[in-house]
């Protein structure tokens, strides 16, 4: 279902600010995602970092600058437009979970792709899939209720990547877990960012931050450090295809040391 | 700079959109059945309403069946000065031998008489019994029924025997026959009791002796007062025609002809004119419920400002979520509706059966409140769902 787009870049920001009545949130902003990338976006609360999840996001526009999304440039698009490029292109998982009470995992994950025009049939299958790839194929029945923290923000993880996003963005989405079930979570985003999947996760962590393979600092509006793309988009196998050519390592590994070190 | 070609959103399907509608309707169940409920009792209301006078409706009709409808009476008018005027003696006789006429009746008012339990009791106490003279053939051509005793034959007829109306034997206090009543300076006895008569109340109220009987003992002049005929369905407004010349050829405008089954139908029409105010109830009890369901969807979409931004976010357009939200107003109503017509129409039948009545409830009813619950669905869902639409998605879900 992934479309090809001509733009190597999955998110492209240039001179991107952001007013809300008197106060800028972001003064000027430039920054490109390139296909295949894990990232932080990292930086204390009031720097302007969610202003930049909403508009990386695609739910709220720009004051001024030019923000590409997918190939597709935001400013361009009517908000029917810009739903559709949400339903296609972005996956969004939040710190609290956002699932639907008395709903099982699979439904909620399986409602994740009713505006991708998908049947309901076809919509389960794929919601088993990425339960699955989620590490929870044998929790398709139950609740939230009936389910540990951790297993609902895996829950929301795979409602984001069941349509086979461009890019995931995760809004701190260890804030509500203890460090045990949040390493839970950040060992899937690993495993998925090794299957292809380009990952921005926002937050205000410094250790999750560590965790990423690049970091984006940002402070009062402004990009103030970005360790940069240190590796280049391996052949652009991103939109979730099995493309588990990459090693497995890496993100798993940090992982785990994330957890040891922060279970102490 | 390429492009490819603009992201297009993708249309729920119909049944995406039921279920979406009712998922929201199914995380609150006690308030769904609360405020369904207000448009149930309206509902209930309107449909209990037009069924039971339609039930009343189709009984009268029913009757109207059953009694006939080609009876006609002919009764004396006025003279042209303004006196009573009176039927000849030979009225009956005449109406006899109109061609399609089967059965024809007369019966005479005895002016002097009264009837009276004993002689003891005083003359002015009638209990509104009219005494009157009738020939045998009155039975069947009232097609009325004796519940105690006999219908005068050629021989009672002659005899100071007296049968009474249904009425006029309650009156009396009478229940057999075999008793004795006062009459006219001397006693009486009744043979039979008439049963109920429909088509002719006034001989309910009436004491009836035979002709011969009535001009021997009561002073009665014989000429009849009221004569009963029934002729083929058909040939009923040929025969009303004629009534009036051949039953006084000299005085015909002097002569008045009725059909008593046209009250009876007049009463199945006006049937349903009285429930206009219940109705109008009905309505207002469907305005209140209307504005409980519209209460529901506004506080729903205050509680549900996470959700709709979680939609937005998913991918939802602005009209996705109206339509959702639509959707579950139109549900939670029409659950109403369906709730409210099925309590209508077990109410009506429940209350025709006790009456011995045919249950109705009339199809357009049922479509009119089905027709009803979507308007109030839609006007109760579109200000809710217009407001969760023009929430702006991070707005929503900043609202941890």
């Amino acid at each position: 279902m992934s479309e090809p787009y001509s733009r190597p870049h999955v998110v492209e920001l240039r001179g991107v600010s952001k007013s809300y009545g008197g106060v800028r949130a972001l003064r000027g902003v430039d920054l490109t995602v390139a296909d295949g990338e894990l990232l932080a976006i990292v930086g204390p609360s009031g720097s302007g970092k969610s202003t930049m999840l909403h508009l990386i996001g695609t739910l709220d526009l720009p004051t001024s600058g030019d923000v590409h999304i997918a190939g597709h440039d935001v400013a361009t698009l009517s908000d029917r437009e810009l739903s559709a490029l949400r339903a296609r292109y972005l996956g969004f998982v939040f710190q609290q979970f956002h699932l639907a009470a008395g709903v099982s995992a699979l439904d909620n994950v399986a409602d994740g792709l009713l505006y991708t025009g998908t049947p309901l049939r076809v919509r389960r299958e794929r919601a088993a899939a990425a339960l699955e790839r989620v590490g929870l194929g044998h929790r398709l029945g139950h609740r939230p209720h009936q389910l540990s923290g951790g297993e609902q923000q895996r829950v929301a993880v795979a409602r984001a990547v069941a349509g086979g996003p461009s890019l995931l963005l995760a809004d701190e989405p260890t804030g509500n877990l203890d460090s045990a079930a949040g390493a839970e979570v950040l060992r899937v985003l690993g495993d998925l960012h090794a299957a292809g999947t380009t990952i921005a996760v926002i937050t205000h962590d410094m250790e999750i931050a560590e965790w990423c393979p690049r970091r984006v600092r940002v402070r009062d509006g402004l990009i103030v450090e970005d360790s940069g793309s240190g590796r280049a988009a391996p052949g652009g196998t991103g939109n979730g295809g099995p493309g588990r050519t990459a090693p497995a390592g890496r993100g798993g590994a940090v992982a785990a040391e994330l957890a040891k070190g922060a279970g102490e | 700079m390429t492009r490819d070609r603009r992201p297009a959103p993708a249309r729920l399907s119909p049944s995406d959109v039921l279920r979406v509608g009712a998922a929201g309707l199914r995380s609150r169940p006690a308030r769904v059945v609360l405020s369904a409920l207000g448009i149930a009792i309206g509902i209930a209301t309107m449909i209990a309403v037009i069924g039971i006078s339609s039930s009343s409706r189709e009984e009268l009709l029913r009757q109207l069946d059953r009694l006939g409808t080609n009876l006609l009476t002919v009764s004396p008018g006025q003279t042209v000065f303004g006196q009573d005027a009176e039927l000849p003696t030979g009225a009956l006789a005449m109406v006899e031998r109109i061609g399609p006429v089967y059965t024809a009746a007369a019966t005479g008012s005895v002016e002097k008489a009264t009837v009276r339990r004993t002689d003891r009791i005083p003359e002015a106490v009638t209990g509104g019994i009219a005494v009157q003279a009738a020939t045998t053939e009155l039975l069947t051509t009232l097609e009325g029924a004796v519940v105690r005793g006999t219908w005068l034959n050629a021989a009672t007829e002659r005899q100071p025997a007296v049968v009474l109306g249904a009425k006029a034997a309650e009156r009396l206090g009478i229940t057999r026959a075999g008793l004795q009543v006062w009459m006219g300076g001397r006693w009486f006895t009744v043979i039979g009791i008439l049963g109920p008569m429909p088509l002719a109340p006034e001989i309910e109220r009436s004491a009836l002796v035979g002709f011969p009987a009535a001009e021997e003992h009561l002073g009665f002049d014989g000429h009849p007062t009221t004569i009963y005929e029934r002729s083929s369905e058909e040939a009923v407004e040929a025969v009303r025609a004629v009534l009036p010349r051949t039953v006084s050829p000299e005085n015909p405008e002097e002569v008045e002809v009725s059909r008593p089954s046209d009250a009876l139908a007049a009463r199945a029409a006006a049937a349903g004119a009285f429930t206009n105010l219940l109705l109008g109830l009905g309505a207002v009890a469907l305005l209140v419920g209307g504005v409980g369901v519209a209460n529901t969807m506004v506080i729903s979409v205050l509680e549900r400002r996470r959700e709709i931004g979680l939609r937005r976010s998913l991918g939802a357009t602005r009209g996705q979520v109206r339509v959702q939200f639509l959707a579950e107003s139109l549900l939670l109503s029409a659950l109403g509706g369906v709730t409210g017509a099925v309590l209508g129409a077990l109410a009506t039948v429940g209350y025709a059966l006790s009456r011995d009545w045919p249950p109705v409830v009339p199809p357009w009813a049922i479509g009119g409140a089905v027709g009803a619950t979507l308007v109030i669905g839609t006007l109760a869902g579109i200000y809710p769902a217009m407001r969760a639409a023009r929430l702006s998605p991070t707005v929503a879900l900043a609202t941890a």
